[in-house]
């Protein structure tokens, strides 16, 4: 009898037996960095946390969560050693700086774009740096605490075509993902323009790109963003070009959940602070020195020099110090992830301050 | 019959020399075929380095698997804790040992849920060791334990289901056949996704479990409605007379049950049982889709890393390869254990 009911169990179970050989030795091999594990589980701020609540209860636990995206080229993505890095994880640890004085104090949770916002409402995470467009639908329900990267979507073309602007797109085939918002942008698009186009339609994003690759279309369009990782994964990138036109509004930027005004100023001025950093032309490598010698107000508000500033959002006088002394202005942290330094070789364009030639949409208010 | 249309040419004759004209054909397109693929897959390929650079233009990079082997097996599990999830996956071998001893086997049954249970409380702390969220679990370890765990409580409640399927209350009888065709009718990452996006809206936050123990919980739940039908196929094939005559020994209603019933109807279920498991085994991937980094989503990871960057194909051969191990592994298991179950049935009890 026992010898029969061994079958059912066996069936379930034995795969353990051998699988659990490789775990284990795992556990040999060089471990994954460190992303900590001291402090109480996470009990986060519950979904529609009261004023305040949320940095009260992100100061007890002594760490910040970010939800983040599962895995995204430039934005967010772990190193060989398990640390996560990218433009939007920059963000993550800058927020951290601004509440603890400490950018390693935050932590990742990867969520997929379905439940993203669910992560956030059940207080899985504190907020989203996870490139998320702001929509009216999104800002009924959540908090958009800012726009910290104006992505859209354009279109890429090879350099052999001598084609400059999308005025010159007239009967081209384009691979495009079917069923997608881009789809219906380009339908508008070139029904606007009286242009007309050969769509070449594929089933997902990989394999639209994948055929431009093969040269079974003359254009691909897609956000921004998407078009520099294209670009960047092309046998040879250079002779690709992006075009100028972009087509669509998708403001990325971090998310909140309402009713915490309180937090959302934290989350808010953690990226006005990098934008003003850049436009006042402070650094990273020289917050020090702007900080003790620097005869600029806004400069000396900024950095704390002048008392009171960073209290009024209970965050302590150096907080924008911290976190540009500790990842960057935002300047830096796009150079560093997204710029003509990395393989994806974004311009700034739309993500240049309002202040440069030619002027971009980034923004903040003074300080004051 | 048809070879008698030839009647020219002896058939034997004339079947070896189309055998030896296709084994041919065959060698030399494998030749053609397979010898670029293993250049590839080995003679070019290269195994160490930090990043693609390392890696030659002609071969396959395996650098990425190797520089990353920690986190492929373990996920973003904090340094110096590798050990738990090691000791929790032994844990889970313990719950199991009695599988390996003939007249203990039954056990199983009791011991693995336990292990199963100190397997999740041993990488969740268990309010001693510090908590590392779910956040940090992941790679080929997540797979793992994520169907091992959902099948060791699934197979349970698999059984209620099918002896509720065949209970003669109506009621039951009901209940037991709309929750299994419900949810065959239902694709797991339906349930999935329900499980990460509904429930917490219908939960209030407080009572809300992370959303990795949803995911269990709701793969538990949808392996349970297929395991309930191989185990009522196995219960199908227990002839009435083996009912009737242990009621003629004296055995009780349950007696019948425990001791005669269920044991044959899950020796011919096994075969089921496996195969469903496989399937299991292999799903348990789309748990990226709410947001986990299993075996997939770690290298899915990897390849949006500048230094790993255009390396698809070698990350889906590699994870297309482990699951053909699993699964190719837990098959022939399946089948040392039928054909063991056929030498026990054969011989004089």
């Amino acid at each position: 009898m026992a010898r029969r009911a061994r079958a059912f169990a066996v069936c379930a179970a034995l795969s353990l037996l051998t699988a659990c050989g490789d775990p284990g030795s795992a556990v040999d091999g060089p471990p994954p960095k460190a992303v900590g594990v001291e402090g109480a589980p996470a009990v986060l701020g519950a979904a529609g946390a009261g004023q305040g609540r949320t940095l009260a209860a992100v100061r007890a636990r002594g760490y910040l969560v970010c939800g983040v995206q599962q895995g995204l080229i430039g934005f967010a993505y772990a190193d060989n050693t398990g640390r996560w890095r990218g433009f939007d994880t920059d963000f993550c640890r800058a927020t951290a700086a601004a509440i603890f004085g400490r950018a390693d104090a935050a932590r990742f949770v990867p969520t997929s774009s379905t439940e993203r916002l669910t992560v956030l409402q059940a207080g899985e995470a504190d907020v989203l740096w996870r490139n998320t467009s702001a929509t009216f639908s999104r800002d009924a329900k959540f908090d958009f605490a800012g726009v910290n990267y104006y992505d859209g979507q354009a279109f890429m073309v090879r350099r052999a075509l001598g084609v400059t602007h999308a005025a010159q797109l007239n009967g081209a085939r384009v691979c495009i993902q079917t069923g997608s918002t881009s789809e219906l942008n380009l339908t508008d698009y070139f029904r606007a323009h009286k242009l007309t186009y050969e769509p070449v339609v594929f089933d997902t994003e990989d394999k639209a790109r994948a055929a431009y690759g093969r040269e079974q279309c003359d254009v691909y369009t897609a956000d921004l963003s998407n078009l520099a990782a294209a670009r960047a994964t092309l046998a040879r990138p250079d002779d690709h070009l992006i075009l100028p036109e972009v087509i669509s509004k998708e403001p990325l930027g971090p998310v909140v959940r309402q009713g915490d005004d309180g937090w959302g100023n934290v989350v808010r001025w953690t990226l006005n602070a990098m934008i003003l950093a850049e436009e006042l032309g402070v650094t990273s490598a020289n917050v020090d020195a702007q900080r003790q010698h620097a005869d600029n107000p806004e400069i000396r508000r900024l950095l704390g020099a002048e008392p009171g500033y960073g209290a009024m959002i209970g965050l302590s006088d150096d907080f924008a110090y911290q976190l540009i002394k500790q990842v960057g202005n935002y300047g830096e942290v796009f150079d560093r992830n997204l710029g003509a330094a990395t393989p994806l070789k974004i311009e700034r364009g739309l993500n240049g301050l309002w202040s440069a030639q030619p002027a971009g949409l980034i923004y903040a208010p003074p300080m004051r | 019959m048809s070879a008698c249309a030839f009647p020219s040419l002896p058939t034997r004759a004339r079947r070896s020399w189309t055998a030896w004209a296709v084994g041919l054909a065959v060698a030399l397109a494998a030749l053609v075929l397979v010898a670029p693929a293993l250049r590839w897959l080995f003679w070019d390929a290269t195994w160490v380095g930090q990043s693609r650079a390392a890696c030659g233009p002609a071969g396959a990079c395996w650098a990425m698997i190797t520089a990353r082997a920690p986190q492929i097996l373990l996920g973003f599990y904090p340094a110096g804790h590798g050990w738990r999830v090691g000791l929790a996956v032994a844990m889970l071998a313990v719950g199991l040992a009695p599988l390996a001893w003939r007249r203990r086997a039954g056990l199983t049954m009791l011991t693995a849920p336990v292990g199963a249970l100190a397997c999740l409380a041993l990488m969740g702390g268990a309010g001693i060791l510090p908590s590392v969220p779910s956040a940090y679990w992941g790679g080929l370890a997540l797979n793992l334990i994520v169907g091992a765990v959902s099948a060791i409580f699934a197979l349970p409640i698999g059984i209620l289901l099918s002896l509720a399927r065949r209970s003669t209350l109506p009621v039951i009888r009901i209940l037991a056949s709309a929750y299994v065709e419900a949810v065959r009718a239902a694709p797991l990452i339906v349930v999935l996704f329900a499980a990460a996006v509904l429930v917490p809206l219908l939960i209030p936050p407080q009572w809300s479990l992370d959303k990795l123990t949803r995911a269990i919980v709701a793969i538990t739940f949808f392996e349970a409605a297929y395991m309930a039908e191989a185990v009522r196929g196995g219960l199908m094939a227990v002839p009435q007379g083996q009912r009737e005559a242990a009621r003629a020994l004296g055995l009780k209603g349950w007696q019948v049950l425990v001791f005669v019933v269920l044991p044959q109807a899950l020796r011919t279920a096994t075969p089921a049982l496996v195969n469903s498991f496989i399937g299991l085994l292999k799903d348990t991937s789309l748990i990226y889709v709410i947001g986990v980094l299993d075996i997939t989503g770690v290298l899915r990871n990897a390849v949006s890393d500048y230094a790993w960057q255009g390396l698809e194909p070698e990350a889906y051969i590699f994870v297309g390869l482990t699951f053909w191990l699993l699964c190719f592994g837990l098959s022939r298991w399946s089948a040392a254990l039928e054909r063991r179950a056929a030498r026990a049935q054969g011989a004089p009890s």
